[in-house]
């Protein structure tokens, strides 16, 4: 077949893996405040990864697109890094926290830009809100098959053949070219970007184009917001933890063991 | 008003807790709306677990039966769904948020023109317009979401064990066969083999001894499975769980994982190897009755949730503790 035109969506998120502590919740602004760096959305990462294996394997072209309302292409940059071909923004002050379906249908809009695909990856949900729901509308829209959970994607002749997580193990399936699949972690980390190699990217000056709504052509009247009513910290998870000591392992194994000897 | 309709899903032949949690749920809404609560039964025979579904007192058990209901292939499920809804309008839609319901829920929105919110641990209906405000964690449960969203049907996800399951009722519902037309061009994902591994059930442990990135070989594994058998020997069955990284590594497969995209488990200990207490693992074994934790690192969040804590390495921890226990 001709080398696959694949397209990953990747999405930028305050870091969702700080430890709790550096997470607070500003309830008047309605706001999470994330004290670390942004990162790309992790299992958004696991699809730009088995993006690229499949280009090692087959050949083809990677397009990362990311929306928001603010896109920091430094943040991004690692996706070319790591091997993407081109990186395009979708940043508008209109796309601030919209609903799956309004994100879904501004991709769908840039998708068409774009022209031609074979194949759509997204991660199996975000890492902020964790809905795991655009992927699916966007195949919706776009009126393709979807595969959703994998942890394995090859593509043969006209079709991906996906492995798809299900609860009794994994199944094998297969869909036409073009289609959308969503990823897993099982899938594999990114690989890492060597420091040096960053920076050197960074410094040279590649094109990003930036689309927002002139570009795709959109009314602003066809984006809906999230309808966020109230946002408030967690429920507290904290518990008064007894630290169990010892002069040596031994000594605290003792008394861990007389712990269990408690629980039963 | 139409009625609050539940999917039922199925486990082992039976009904999934799952759904009897959804019956419950669905039954205080229809309280606050007036209205009566139905169920729907998807498959290639649905007979059975109508049968057992409409032991619950519903309004109407709908049978939707087709040849490619078969199994659960999503393609067919969404477009015999949407048939249904627009068939019987319900006012509410309530899935769970499992396997087939997050796949299920955002499709069957798009298609019915409304947007789902998957993944609530809470729901309510807004006195002044009838809408369903429903309570969803974000950010790995950092926060919590208060949202609501436009159409009909209103369509959300559940999380597992929100509410309690439902029991049995003095009558019996009405049970109605429904043929979607169905045909096999709807089937643009082909199902070659699924291939079945054995599975863990970390829900049905008294304790589960999980492992995450701070421990070093997978190997050392073999350490924490030593120990299960010392515990289990007292303490019933004891399960071995892990963090994603472990996962990530392919040290383990998913079943194992404990946390918002594993299994959500409350045994009576759990015990934290190695694993540092980021959000989205603890939302997955914060109802656990007592948390063990062992980690090297004083200040890890892990600790902070944490019942009983030892400072320490595993590598020397676990031996010495499995002779212990052993004496
Ligand atoms: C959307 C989303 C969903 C996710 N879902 C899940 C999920 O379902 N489950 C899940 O687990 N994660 C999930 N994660 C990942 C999660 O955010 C964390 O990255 C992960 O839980 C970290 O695993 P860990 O604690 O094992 O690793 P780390 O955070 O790296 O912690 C390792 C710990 O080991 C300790 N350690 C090191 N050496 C030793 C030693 N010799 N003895 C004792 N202790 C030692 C360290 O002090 C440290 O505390 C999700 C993330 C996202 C964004």
């Amino acid at each position: 077949m001709k080398e696959p035109k694949i397209i990953v969506c990747a999405k930028q998120i305050p870091d969702p893996e700080a430890p709790f502590s550096n997470v607070s919740v500003n309830v008047e602004k309605k706001e999470v405040v994330v004290d670390a760096p942004d990162v790309i959305s992790p299992y958004d990462e696991n699809a730009l990864e088995a993006a690229i294996r499949i280009k090692e394997e087959v050949g083809g072209k990677i397009t990362v697109l990311s929306m928001g309302r603010k896109v920091s292409d430094t943040v991004l940059r690692k996706t070319v890094a790591a091997g993407a071909d081109a990186l395009i923004l979708l940043e508008d002050a209109a796309f601030e926290r919209l609903d799956s379906r309004s994100i879904a249908f501004v991709l769908s809009s840039a998708i068409k830009k774009i022209g031609e695909y074979d194949l759509i990856l997204t991660g199996r949900q975000a890492g902020d809100w964790d809905s795991g729901q655009v992927g699916l509308i966007l195949a919706e829209l776009l009126g393709i098959p979807s595969i959703s959970l994998a942890r394995s994607i090859k593509i043969k002749d006209d079709s991906v053949v996906v492995e798809k997580l299900v609860p009794v193990g994994y199944e094998v399936v297969e869909a036409e070219l073009p289609a959308l699949v969503t990823v897993s972690n099982e899938v594999g980390e990114l690989r890492y970007v060597a420091r040096t190699k960053m920076m050197a990217l960074l410094r040279r000056p590649i094109s990003i184009p930036k689309w927002g709504t002139k570009q795709l052509e959109l009314s602003v009247e066809a984006l809906n917001p999230v309808q966020l009513m109230e946002l408030c910290p967690p429920p507290d998870m904290r518990r008064e933890c007894v630290f169990i000591e010892g002069a040596s392992s031994d000594e605290k194994a003792g008394k861990l063991a007389a712990v269990f000897k408690e629980l039963r | 008003m139409g009625d609050i309709l539940i999917l039922v899903e199925s486990k082992g032949g039976g009904l999934e807790k799952m759904t009897l949690e959804l019956i419950r749920g669905a039954e205080g809404l229809a309280k606050e709306l007036s209205t009566g609560v139905s169920a729907v039964v998807v498959g290639a025979d649905t007979a059975p677990l109508a049968e057992s579904a409409a032991a619950y007192g519903l309004n109407k058990v709908y049978r939707l039966e087709h040849t490619l209901l078969q199994g659960f292939q999503p393609d067919a499920w969404v477009g015999a769904l949407e048939w249904l809804c627009k068939e019987v309008s319900p006012g509410i839609f309530l899935i769970s948020h499992s396997f087939v319901g997050r796949e299920v829920a955002p499709r069957l929105a798009y298609r019915l023109n409304t947007e789902a919110t998957t993944d609530c641990i809470g729901l309510r209906i807004d006195p002044a317009d009838k809408g369903l405000i429903r309570t969803k964690p974000i950010y790995g449960g950092n926060a919590v979401a208060i949202v609501k969203t436009e159409g009909i049907p209103q369509i959300v996800t559940v999380r597992k064990g929100i509410f309690e399951p439902a029991e049995p009722a003095a009558t019996r519902s009405e049970v109605v066969s429904m043929a979607p037309p169905l045909d096999e061009s709807l089937l643009r994902v082909k199902s070659l083999k699924t291939v079945e591994q054995e599975v863990v059930e970390l829900d049905k442990a008294n304790v589960v001894i999980a492992g995450g990135r701070g421990i070093a070989e997978k190997e050392d594994f073999e350490v924490l499975t030593d120990f299960a058998k010392a515990l289990s020997k007292t303490h019933g069955r004891v399960l071995i769980g892990c963090s994603r990284p472990v996962v990530d590594k392919g040290w383990m497969s998913s079943d194992h994982q404990v946390g918002l995209t594993g299994s959500m488990i409350s045994p009576d200990a759990y015990v934290a190897i190695g694993i540092s207490g980021a959000v989205q693992h603890l939302v997955g074994m914060i109802r656990s009755k007592k948390i063990i934790a062992i980690n090297t690192d004083l200040g890890c969040n892990m600790f902070k949730v944490a019942d009983y804590g030892v400072v320490g390495d595993y590598k020397e921890i676990l031996p010495a503790l499995i002779k212990k226990l052993e004496e």
